[in-house]
């Protein structure tokens, strides 16, 4: 136990020495969270619409207006525009006579992502305006459908990225700096000290790990206070829950950083590994950038090797929606199997390394 | 040899598949003896060296090192040796201090004792004014001497040196065998390998592998003797001209 004591207090050195190391743990968070929280928003404010309106009678301008006054979209008359409206002339004559008129949308396709969320957005302001407008004449059995969403209302983007960022702050801290960590000791040749040395190899992972497991909680805390204090995200579900999840992540994590370091015989080796074989499937797999559910299905199914996937899915449930354990028992107890199966062959690849 | 080995080998062998890495290899080795371990890159001697520590298990063959079986009492056997490879493999954003105490808290010993060493390493090293500097800061020579001393920090009965010398000046490697020399003297054996020649004269005894097998042990002046010729350098090279593998 002293032996181990001994051990991790110089793991803890290491870290503690390496400034840049330092800044990568305890800096990314708050920058990942901040960048994703202000700079890569994928909500719609003030969007431009350059209108022209062909028609210049009332009904023509009650639909200006109205859009206008939406938080949405900011109505110009000159210049570049995010979206374009053309309301041809003889508006209110069609609207009132034929019963019904046409008005084009132009939007820009090279984003498509942001050309249909604001197409969206704007057909939902003219058929609002066109609601009102069959009421006040008076026609009776309007059937009239609102779409409440009761998650995330606001169409915030906090909700979605602080599970993400989550899970990519902890695969990267546990695998990428353990493995490093590891290799390193490979590199110099310390190692064979080591395993020279009447300490276990067993307990030579366990202390690698450990200094990172407190490390990566230290991390969920302040990722939670970030979201909490600065981006105004409440928790809504169990912390005990949360952080109960987080570590068994944190654990199939280190797991993988075991592993990886008993494939990796150098740092850069190691370091390439983490980034292609680890973060990049987190960041496309997790469903936290991408809709798995839009992705073939081949892909889907690579999706559920990810253990990001679950975590993200669990962190949303629990932080967000609020929900209790009995509604993550399959995310749960999937992590938990891939963090047996995990932990399983890596310590056994690095007892095979050792033999 | 009147004493009772401290190593003793008899048929120890290693293969990986089919390729016979140490060959049934046999010898004694006596307590306080600089055993000088030569060969080619390739001959199959950091194998051995590796078997000998408990790093690799042994295909077959027996060996006691330390008084305890290689085999069945590995853990008796690794808290009684020490190991010092060519990297010097200290952790050098570490300082002096902190090396030794990781060193010593991993072999067990207490913080009175770690203290004790540490004051006795820094004043036979002349290193009390260093020893709260980083590692990395220090020159080669200094570094190779402390990891020595670090091997030897738990009093082991033998230390193994992997190739001791490399990448060092030869007024310090001239240095650093005065150390070793004072460490045999306290009744430690010495298990060396190295590359250098020069250096093969300094050990009691020495044994030169072959395409893993001992094609010659002997004290240097009876091998020199042996083959006719003036220098430890013309005994291996005349050895190592039969070899059959390329280094690796």
């Amino acid at each position: 136990m002293k032996q181990l004591y001994t051990f991790v207090r110089k793991e803890f050195l290491h870290v503690l020495r390496d400034k840049k190391t330092l800044l990568i743990l305890f800096g990314l968070p708050v920058v990942q969270i901040l960048i994703f929280g202000f700079a890569l928003t994928n909500e719609v404010k003030h969007a431009t619409v350059f209108v022209r309106d062909d028609a210049h009678d009332d009904a023509s301008r009650a639909l200006i207006e109205r859009i206008d006054a939406s938080q949405v979209f900011d109505v110009v008359f000159n210049g570049p525009a995010n979206l374009d409206l053309i309301i041809p002339s003889g508006f209110a004559n069609d609207l009132s006579h034929n019963g019904h008129a046409s008005v084009q949308i132009i939007t820009d396709a090279s984003d498509p992502n942001r050309a249909t969320t604001l197409s969206t957005y704007l057909t939902a302001i003219i058929a609002d305006h066109q609601l009102d407008l069959s009421e006040m004449q008076g026609i009776p059995y309007l059937i009239r459908t609102t779409t409440r969403f009761t998650y995330n209302p606001q169409l915030k983007g906090a909700p979605n990225f602080v599970p993400g960022v989550m899970a990519l702050v902890l695969m990267l801290v546990c695998v990428m700096m353990t493995s490093i960590s590891i290799v390193r000791e490979k590199e110099l040749g310390t190692m064979e000290i080591l395993l020279v040395s009447p300490f276990k190899p067993m307990m030579v992972i366990v202390a690698k790990v450990i200094p990172y497991l407190l490390l990566s909680i230290v991390n969920i805390i302040s990722i939670l206070l970030l979201s909490v204090f600065v981006l105004g995200l409440p928790i809504n579900g169990s912390i005990p829950l949360l952080f109960s999840m987080s570590i068994l992540f944190i654990i199939t994590s280190l797991a993988l950083g075991v592993l990886v370091s008993t494939i990796a015989a150098t740092q850069q080796v190691a370091m390439l590994v983490s980034m292609m074989g680890m973060l990049l499937p987190t960041l496309l797999f997790s469903g936290f950038m991408f809709p798995i559910e839009n992705m073939p299905l081949p892909l889907q199914l690579i999706s559920n090797a990810i253990p990001a996937k679950w975590y993200y899915n669990i962190v949303k449930a629990v932080m967000i929606k609020g929900l209790g354990m009995d509604a993550i028992m399959k995310e749960a107890a999937i992590l938990l199997g891939m963090s047996v199966l995990l932990t399983a062959i890596s310590v056994r690849r690095f007892k095979v390394r050792l033999a | 040899m009147t004493t009772k080995p401290i190593i003793s080998v008899h048929g120890l062998t290693k293969t990986f598949g089919s390729f016979t890495a140490v060959d049934a290899i046999s010898f004694d080795v006596a307590p306080g003896e600089i055993f000088g371990f030569l060969g080619a890159n390739g001959a199959g001697k950091t194998t051995a060296m590796k078997m000998l520590c408990g790093l690799l298990s042994p295909t077959s063959g027996q060996a006691r090192v330390a008084g305890f079986d290689l085999s069945t009492q590995t853990e008796d056997v690794k808290r009684r040796i020490g190991y010092m490879s060519q990297k010097f493999s200290l952790y050098e954003d570490l300082t002096v201090a902190e090396n030794i105490q990781f060193y010593g808290g991993i072999y067990g010993l207490t913080l009175a004792e770690i203290k004790h060493k540490s004051i006795a390493l820094a004043t036979e090293l002349g290193l009390t004014l260093e020893m709260n500097k980083l590692v990395r800061s220090l020159p080669l020579g200094w570094k190779q001497k402390i990891a020595f001393s670090v091997a030897l920090l738990h009093d082991p009965a033998i230390v193994f040196l992997d190739e001791p010398t490399g990448g060092v000046d030869p007024v310090t490697r001239r240095q650093f065998w005065d150390l070793i020399y004072a460490a045999a003297h306290r009744g430690v054996t010495l298990f060396v390998t190295t590359h250098y020649m020069d250096e093969a004269e300094y050990c009691h005894r020495v044994s030169i592998m072959v395409d893993g097998a001992i094609k010659a042990l002997d004290t240097p002046h009876a091998l020199r003797k042996q083959f006719g010729v003036a220098s430890m350098d013309e005994v291996f090279t005349l050895l190592a001209r039969g070899a059959q593998r390329s280094a690796d």
